[in-house]
């Protein structure tokens, strides 16, 4: 049991972890992320990129939905672009994939500053639909511009380098994908320990309070956003090298639904959060598999899987909603003080 | 190239015809968002709905037509009320972009239902508008289309009648206007929610099953949803008039650039639309421009 952490200084009140335990923990699960890549099999490698990279863009998306109260359906179309440019960057210069991750986070960043011009004027809902239109035309122009982006077939990349090293399997890109992602997480996590996360919550609660106090709306609407698109991108440029092609139907709107779903369903403005929405998320899926693969139905398990699959997508969404509104952080956060408080009741 | 009034004028219609359905739809959830201020991404899917119940009770139960319609559109109806009792009525209270993502949830529940039920393959109503080809000057108009946008004037027409003389539409408007006002005056105000929310899913039935019988049914026939969303910015997410003629004008402009540009170009303009209009006027055409306040 633990009782009371007083804390005596501003920065001990700000500090990232704020006790011992808390540290200890963090660390025994930096060890279990080295270690993990030895034990388990190709399958659950698979499983821990493409989780990595969903904790990634649901990240950035908690940044401008979960924090500064804009939500977009756009996040899949910024991954998109990002994809976009590391695919053509790799494919015609060969440039080194960190330069190129870089710079698929920068071009979607720019991408989210246009995206981001009308949310000064559009609010709330008018703006969520606004962003399904970038979307739409993100869309066209993959499809569209042949030239560029190789039209409907869309770019196969080669696998990338680091160091002379080919990143051909998960086992290799686990090792960029994790780091690049916890690396992203951390910033998240001392953003809003910062003047402008602050902003960013001031403005989630109230958007005409926080400019009285002084926070000029636009240039911080549109900070949340470039961050948010700067994620998205960089999530982008990770997906492209993990599958190695990029279609337009890669990003599909469904897409921009599952991320704002992890969001909801992690907990919208908790870093924690997004790790755990995107982990479950992209789990369930695959849980779903497994049950389905057990239940007696013979050759209709696949025929059932895909719709069950939806079904249990939107019920996730629809059942997180109503009865736990801030999403798996808020367990996590109960689960917690049942034990500090243990053996009293909470 | 010279130009030719005559096609314009028919690819006018074509494109009035599918507008129609969209001021149907757009009516339906204009409808929602006056009377519970929930932003129903789902009123694609709940069109789908309607069109499946018909197409189950006219091909799988074998039902005459002139049964089956009047019972799909009480099922869709009962539908709505389900939705709205089990899922919007816990949201009651909270935020407006929660109750919009129980929708997004909603939406992919019943797509996913429809795929259990039905397959996830395309399929086709049984055919019961007349087939004889309508010729309006030089302009041929297909049948389907043309019937189709005679329903949806018919029943815009009763809703609007509804809305503005029986009891219920009269509790909706009020409720509407200013829900405790409609409270103090002895208008049972959840129960309105419900009516809505049925009433909605009934005309998202009739549009259904017109879309449904012009384009065969599939899983994703919601994407129609997604041409509404826009009307109802353009129009304004709580004006019946702005739900009508948005639906007009984005028809005809999806059927224009669809037939000049190519059929790709038909969702860029509707986007297009949409953000030209949001940068012009963010709250439509004819919506209300909310005061915020401290």
């Amino acid at each position: 049991m633990r009782i009371g952490s007083a804390k005596e200084t501003y920065a001990a009140d700000t500090a990232l972890f704020d006790s011992t335990t808390q540290r200890a923990w963090t660390a025994i699960f930096a060890v279990a992320l080295v270690a993990f890549p030895f034990v388990v099999d190709d399958y659950w490698l698979y499983l821990a990129c493409l989780v990595a990279i969903n904790v990634a863009s649901t990240a950035g998306l908690n940044v401008l939905t979960g924090y500064t109260g804009l939500v977009s359906m756009g996040q899949a179309a910024f991954m998109g672009l990002g994809g976009y440019t590391v695919a053509i960057l790799q494919i015609r210069f060969g440039s080194p994939m960190l330069l190129n991750l870089l710079a698929g986070g920068v071009v979607a960043m720019l991408a989210g500053l246009v995206v981001g011009l009308p949310s000064l004027r559009v609010k709330g809902l008018y703006l969520a639909i606004a962003t399904i239109a970038a979307g739409v035309l993100a869309h066209f122009i993959f499809s569209h511009y042949t030239s560029l982006t190789g039209g409907t077939s869309g770019l196969t990349l080669p696998p990338a380098q680091i160091f002379g090293l080919e990143l051909d399997d998960s086992f290799k890109l686990y090792w960029v994908i994790v780091p690049i992602t916890a690396l992203m997480l951390l910033g998240v996590a001392n953003l809003f320990r910062t003047r402008i996360g602050r902003a960013f919550i001031a403005i989630r609660d109230r958007d005409i309070s926080a400019e009285v106090l002084g926070i000029p709306l636009l240039p911080y609407k549109l900070l949340s956003f470039a961050i948010s698109s700067f994620y998205a991108g960089v999530a982008g440029g990770m997906f492209a090298y993990f599958f190695r092609a990029v279609t337009p139907e890669s990003f599909p709107l469904l897409m921009s639904i599952f991320f704002l779903a992890s969001v909801i369903v992690g907990g919208m403005g908790s870093v924690l959060g997004s790790i755990l929405g995107a982990v479950f998320m992209t789990l369930v899926p695959e849980v779903l598999k497994l049950i389905v693969g057990w239940l007696p139905l013979g050759d209709n398990a696949m025929l059932v899987l895909s719709p069950v699959r939806t079904i249990v997508f939107g019920l996730m969404i629809v059942l997180f909603l109503i009865f736990e509104p801030h999403g798996l952080a808020e367990v996590w956060r109960r689960v917690r003080r049942f034990f500090h408080l243990w053996p009293f009741k909470t | 190239m010279n130009f030719d009034g005559w096609l314009l004028f028919e690819i006018s219609l074509a494109g009035l015809g599918t507008g129609g359905l969209y001021a149907l739809t757009a009516l339906a959830f204009v409808m929602i968002y006056k009377a519970t201020k929930v932003v129903n991404i789902a009123i694609g899917e709940m069109l789908m709905i309607g069109a499946y119940l018909f197409l189950a009770f006219t091909s799988t139960l074998m039902l005459p037509i002139w049964l089956a319609i009047p019972l799909s559109l009480l099922a869709s109806a009962l539908i709505g009320g389900l939705i709205e009792r089990t899922l919007i009525r816990p949201m009651l209270g909270e935020s407006p972009i929660s109750s919009f993502m129980v929708t997004v949830g909603l939406s992919s529940i019943l797509i996913g239902l429809v795929e259990l039920i039905w397959t996830a393959d395309q399929q086709r109503l049984p055919e019961f508008f007349p087939s004889k080809p309508i010729l309006i000057g030089e302009a041929f108009v297909s049948p389907k289309i043309f019937y189709g946008f005679g329903i949806a004037l018919l029943f815009i027409a009763v809703v609007l009648v509804t809305f503005r003389y029986w009891r219920g539409g009269v509790a909706l408007r009020a409720t509407a206007s200013d829900q405790a006002a409609a409270y103090s005056v002895g208008i049972n105000v959840p129960k309105v929610f419900s009516l809505a929310w049925m009433l909605a899913g009934a005309i998202a039935g009739v549009a259904g099953i017109v879309v449904g019988s012009i384009g065969g049914v599939s899983s994703a026939m919601g994407a129609f949803g997604l041409s509404v969303l826009v009307v109802v910015i353009f129009g304004g997410l709580d004006s019946v008039f702005g739900a009508l003629v948005g639906g007009l004008l984005v028809g005809v402009i999806e059927a224009l650039a669809g037939f000049y540009l190519g059929g790709e170009y038909k969702i860029l303009a509707t986007f297009g639309l949409l953000v030209l209009i949001l940068m012009v006027r963010p709250y439509g055409l004819f919506g209300t421009h909310e005061i915020e306040r401290l």
